[in-house]
């Protein structure tokens, strides 16, 4: 007799609240700073004040005698454990050696010369201030353009050009494409410093525990293995005595997507005083020490034909990399360049890097990392040409967008674009916004001297790193699922979610793909004792690459509960469906549970089976996926005063298939967070001293919950081939689409006014100084001089 | 962000507390410039005297045609007050225009004025209010007006020893229209600029405006060569352009990251000419 069984509802596609957000709005989640530990002591740090300096001498006597002082360490000490390491490898880069203190000399503002351990971390500030250092004080330069400029004071002595590499990469035939050229049009743009600040500042335990040579580093990070084996390097240790437990983390954004001195350091503190330790980043180091991104100055040539047909592209770039390589530092220029063509079909494109030292702390990658600089820059320069070919932006857009049936599209970079329809987002958004309308509007209120501004932005982006060939330590992804003997399934990701969300969405896959209720499941990351060796998260690849490995080892586990429970039915037609295995002649059925407790028991065993439920994929991409999208933003301008209002902000955004639209929308209305704060408001700011005047959170303008617009966002649904789950990524796409629509409709805004560029971020005072400074033709030569 | 070893006491009594400041402590009161302060080891007291117990310094209250109110008194109390947003809406908005609600919970209208911060809102209002200090030491009591009390950046009129006691603001009569306008810092919340106006007008003509002014010069000030352009005027649009442009008229004013000298005060003039029109608005 046939058993109907209930289909069971499928929960991808759905808007599932987080799984991960009651520990969070309740505070109970553990961070790094909530574990305790018997004995436990407190490290301080103590930095440089000077961007340049060497140590004269240092007395830390006082500091070491300071009553509840456990020890006071040194660039001495040290000097043999590490170096920080660099993980990418261009031709030709040079790598300082980048200790973990500085035993002589320093670079930045903020690097570290020592460190106090103290039973608590009051005593070890106090003990902190009592250490003397007298400082040989040099010259610094902190922007990447004076720094390599003649005369420079060298950052690093051994390369007085202050230049770690220069990169170059050709495609197509770009002389012959400006050689032939009817319009050619130049702009210096800028993707200023940004300083990430994550909600919770890094921070970092290490336990010792010599009996068993065994090492336990709680730190907060992205990438908890690669971690492990980076600083089992650093520390001299077996990579298997080191574990790390990566608890919750408040937010990354590519800052801890890293391996700092203090994780070494804490390692090293722990097993030289035999007891466990913990430092926690003030916000003031978390600005001076942790990673800043961005700090591009890019000089652009667009080539193009008298009909808006973009021919070829020139792009000079000067990366600011600051006094050392972070783990990725070099390589996040690189990723710009490959996606300077955007979602335009140009087949000559030329671009060069400058890696410029400076006084300054590393950049390395902020979310989105070179993509956005990218995607400003061919945005604004697509408005440029538009506007001196006095084409509208939407149609010099649709002129050179790749088509649809070009897919996959070679591009001049070396890239292989999955899957497009880039026409379809930017209708989308134009049909939302009500563009004709509006520019009836904006044409009235020019009449009568208002500005407004529409700007519009289509932008491409690069996910789901990557194929392992194109990244700097393996591009693949694992999960492991396991089928308790009751039935019940644990999910160990590779990946490292730290606010993605992916507890949720990698239960809705596994609840779909076994036909069960998502909460017999439960997702665990972030352990190396516990789960097997991963990448991480980050450039938005955790469900692409990670969701992916997901699916393959749900479909060998999937084989092995069909085969044993077609054993234990005696069918040799069986069917798995909705957690229960049918037998398609008799209609007998056996449930999940039933026949995982099977397979532990093992009574009888189908041939070459071995017992137990449990299945492990790695899996590696072949390419990487390439979402897609259009943002709009309408502004207005008060002349006056030079402040910008944001009317609408429409958002149409094309990641593939969306497993949980909740989720995207969440990263999507972060993201453009994140953009508008560069386009708007946020710079870290250096004095020619090499001093970081935004050193605080009252001074550095960080987007908040109030300065945010209403997003209106929407999707269309282009599904990759790359992976079967058909997703793209989205967790970048944001940051990576918001900056140029943002600066596009200011610039739009300026436009009568004869302005064609505005430099992030757009202070009210820039513009008030551009409403004031305006004439109608004057701009546009002083663009020719500058170049 | 690890503050210096200090000693802590929390008095019962006003009187207690006056005599641990009067040998050195240091008056806390809602601590959202002092804590900030101390974990950045800008300031470190030996020993902080919380004002925040003393109920005697928490209170609003009409007296003799005017308002009283504590030293203590929260920012978000002096906003939601109905007493000052019917007696005193100048003020009221101000403080309502304070930070954020965190901030606005725990700062208090006395220790705003006591840490007169170049760029805090209430200064403004109290010079436009003519507002009048009671200022309290051990042995000692005494009033000061506001015009008297704000010296320069993070100084007054305080003596060692001395706690603002008690903020004294007058009640508006129904001639009066008043106005506050910010142009906010947006990464600290205090104000760029800010211009806080009262103006009586009857019967057409305006009888006399006050225009008080924060953000631009190293402390709060009174713009009165703007009050006596619009006095005896009828407050159109041209009379108020053409007074508020002296507003920032012989002022060193303030330059930094956020806003250059220049544009700073012209951004005072802009916003002089909106305070007065909003003001003037409201008016009867
Ligand atoms: C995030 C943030 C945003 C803010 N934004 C704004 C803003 O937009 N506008 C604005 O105006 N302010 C702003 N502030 C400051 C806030 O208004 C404070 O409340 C105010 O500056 C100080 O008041 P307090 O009660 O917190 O004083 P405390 O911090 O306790 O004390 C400040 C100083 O005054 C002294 N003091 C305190 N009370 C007395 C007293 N009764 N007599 C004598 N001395 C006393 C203290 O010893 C100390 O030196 C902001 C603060 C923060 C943290």
């Amino acid at each position: 007799m046939a058993t109907t069984i209930a289909k069971p509802e499928l929960l991808v596609g759905k808007r599932l609240r987080r799984r991960e957000d009651p520990r969070l709005i309740t505070g109970t989640a553990t961070y790094v700073d909530d574990i305790k530990m018997p004995g436990m002591l407190y490290a301080v740090i103590v930095r440089s004040p000077h961007a340049a300096a060497s140590i004269k001498s240092m007395d830390v006597s006082k500091a070491a005698q300071h009553p509840g002082v456990a020890a006071v360490f040194t660039g001495k000490d040290t000097e043999k454990v590490g170096p920080v390491p660099c993980g990418s490898s261009l031709p030709g880069l040079r790598v300082p050696h980048h200790y973990i203190l500085a035993p002589e000399r320093v670079y930045f503002v903020g690097h570290p010369v020592a460190v106090v351990v103290a039973t608590d971390r009051y005593v070890a500030k106090d003990a902190a201030d009592l250490i003397e250092i007298d400082w040989d004080v040099r010259g610094a330069v902190a922007d990447p353009e004076k720094a390599i400029a003649d005369g420079a004071p060298p950052v690093h002595p051994q390369w007085p050009d202050n230049k770690a590499f220069t990169h170059h990469q050709e495609g197509g035939d770009v002389d012959k494409a400006f050689a032939e050229a009817d319009v050619i049009v130049k702009q210096r743009i800028t993707s200023q410093r940004l300083i990430p600040t994550a909600m919770e500042t890094r921070g970092v335990v290490a336990e010792w525990r010599a009996a068993d040579r065994q090492l336990n580093l709680y730190s907060s990070t992205q990438i908890p293995h690669l971690m492990r084996s980076l600083v089992a390097q650093m520390l001299g240790l077996e990579e298997n005595r080191l574990r790390v437990v990566t608890p919750e983390v408040g937010g990354g954004f590519g800052s801890k997507l890293n391996v700092y001195a203090e994780e070494a350091l804490m390692g090293f503190v722990a097993m030289k005083l035999g007891k466990p330790v913990k430092w926690i980043e003030s916000r003031r180091e978390n600005f001076l020490c942790t990673i800043h991104g961005r700090g591009h100055v890019d000089y652009y040539e667009v080539a193009a034909k008298k009909d808006g047909t973009i021919t070829g592209i020139k792009l000079l770039i000067i990366q600011d990399l600051g006094a050392y390589h972070q783990l990725l530092t070099p390589a996040i220029p690189t990723l710009s360049v490959l996606m300077m063509p955007g979602l335009y079909k140009t087949a000559n494109i030329r671009a060069d890097i400058i890696g410029a030292f400076t006084n300054c702390v590393p950049t390395d990658a902020y979310r989105g990392a070179g993509r956005p600089e990218a995607t400003h820059g061919i945005e604004r320069m697509v408005d440029i040409l538009a506007a001196e070919l006095k084409m509208d932006p939407v149609e010099i857009r649709l002129k050179n967008f790749i088509q649809k049936e070009d897919f996959p599209f070679p591009t001049a970079t070396g890239l292989t674009y999955d899957t497009g329809d880039y026409s379809l987002p930017l209708k989308k958004a134009l049909g939302m916004v009500g563009y004709e309308k509006l520019r009836a509007e904006q044409a009235e209120k020019r009449k009568k001297g208002e500005l407004m501004g529409i700007g519009i932005s289509t932008y491409g982006e690069i996910c789901a790193f990557g194929p392992s060939p194109a990244t700097p330590a393996g591009g693949w992804e694992s999960a492991t699922v396991k089928i308790d003997p009751s039935g019940k399934v644990t999910v160990m990701t590779g990946c490292s979610p730290h606010g993605q969300g992916e507890e949720t969405t990698f239960a809705q896959i596994a609840a779909d793909e076994l036909g069960i209720d998502i909460d017999d499941i439960l997702v665990l990351h972030g352990d190396t004792a516990i789960v097997q060796y991963g990448i991480g998260t980050f450039g938005s690849r955790a469900t692409a690459v990670g969701g992916t490995a997901l699916y393959f080892a749900l479909q060998d586990l999937k084989a092995k509960i069909k085969k044993f429970g077609a054993f234990l039915l005696e069918s040799d037609d069986a069917t798995l469906a909705g957690g229960v295995v049918t037998c398609n002649k008799t209609g007998a059925s056996k449930t999940l549970q039933e026949i995982a407790g099977a397979t532990y028991r093992a009574m009888k065993l189908p041939a070459n089976t071995e017992p137990g439920l449990i299945a492990t994929h790695f899996w590696e991409p072949t390419n990487f996926t390439f979402p897609f999208g259009a943002h709009i933003v309408v502004s207005d301008i008060d002349r006056e005063t030079g402040g910008i209002t944001i009317r609408r902000y429409i958002a149409v955004d094309d990641c593939g298939n969306i497993l949980n639209p909740l989720i995207v929308d969440g990263q999507v209305h972060g993201g453009v967070a994140q953009g508008l704060g560069q386009a708007l408001w946020e710079e870290a700011v250096y004095d020619e001293s090499g001093q970081l005047v935004t050193g605080e959170m009252t001074d550095y303008v960080l987007p908040r919950a109030h300065m945010m617009p209403w997003i209106e966002s929407d999707h269309t649904t282009t599904p990759t081939p790359v992976n079967p789950l058909g997703v793209k990524g989205v967790g970048e796409a944001g940051t990576i689409g918001c900056s140029p629509a943002m600066v596009n409709s200011v610039v739009d805004a300026l436009s009568p006014l004869g302005v064609r560029h505005i430099d992030m971020p757009m202070t009210p005072e820039k513009i008030w100084r551009l409403v004031q400074g305006a004439s109608s033709q004057e701009p546009v030569a002083r663009m020719g001089e500058r170049l | 962000m690890i503050p210096q070893t200090f000693e802590y006491t929390a008095p019962k009594t006003l009187e207690e507390a006056l005599q641990i400041i009067a040998g050195g402590g240091k008056p806390l009161s809602g601590g959202m410039s002092l804590i900030p302060m101390m974990k950045l080891r800008l300031a470190a007291p030996d020993h902080l005297v919380d004002l925040g117990r003393l109920k005697d310094l928490h209170y609003i209250r009409e007296e003799g045609g005017a308002l009283h109110i504590g030293a203590t008194t929260t920012h978000q109390d002096v906003a939601s007050s109905a007493l000052v947003r019917g007696k005193c809406p100048l003020l009221a908005q101000t403080a309502g225009g304070v930070g954020d609600p965190q901030v606005r919970n725990r700062g208090t209208i006395g220790g705003s004025v006591a840490h007169a911060d170049p760029s805090a809102d209430y200064p403004a209002a109290m010079q436009a209010l003519e507002a009048k200090f009671v200022l309290k030491g051990a042995k000692s009591e005494r009033t000061v007006a506001a015009a008297d009390f704000f010296l320069d950046t993070f100084l007054t009129a305080l003596e060692p020893g001395e706690i603002v006691r008690e903020v004294i603001v007058p009640v508006e009569d129904g001639s009066t229209g008043t106005h506050y306008e910010k142009v906010v810092q947006k990464a600290s919340g205090f104000a760029v600029v800010g211009i806080a106006v009262r103006i009586s007008r009857k019967a057409g003509k305006i009888v006399w405006a006050r225009v008080g002014v924060t953000g631009l010069a190293n402390h709060a000030y009174r713009a009165t060569a703007v009050e006596k352009g619009l006095a005896g005027t009828s407050g159109g649009a041209t009379e108020v352009q053409n007074a508020a442009a002296v507003v920032a008229d012989g002022i060193e004013a303030n330059s930094d990251l956020h806003a250059s000298a220049e544009y700073r005060k012209h951004l005072a003039v802009v916003h002089t000419i909106r305070a007065l029109l909003a003001a003037l608005a409201r008016t009867a």
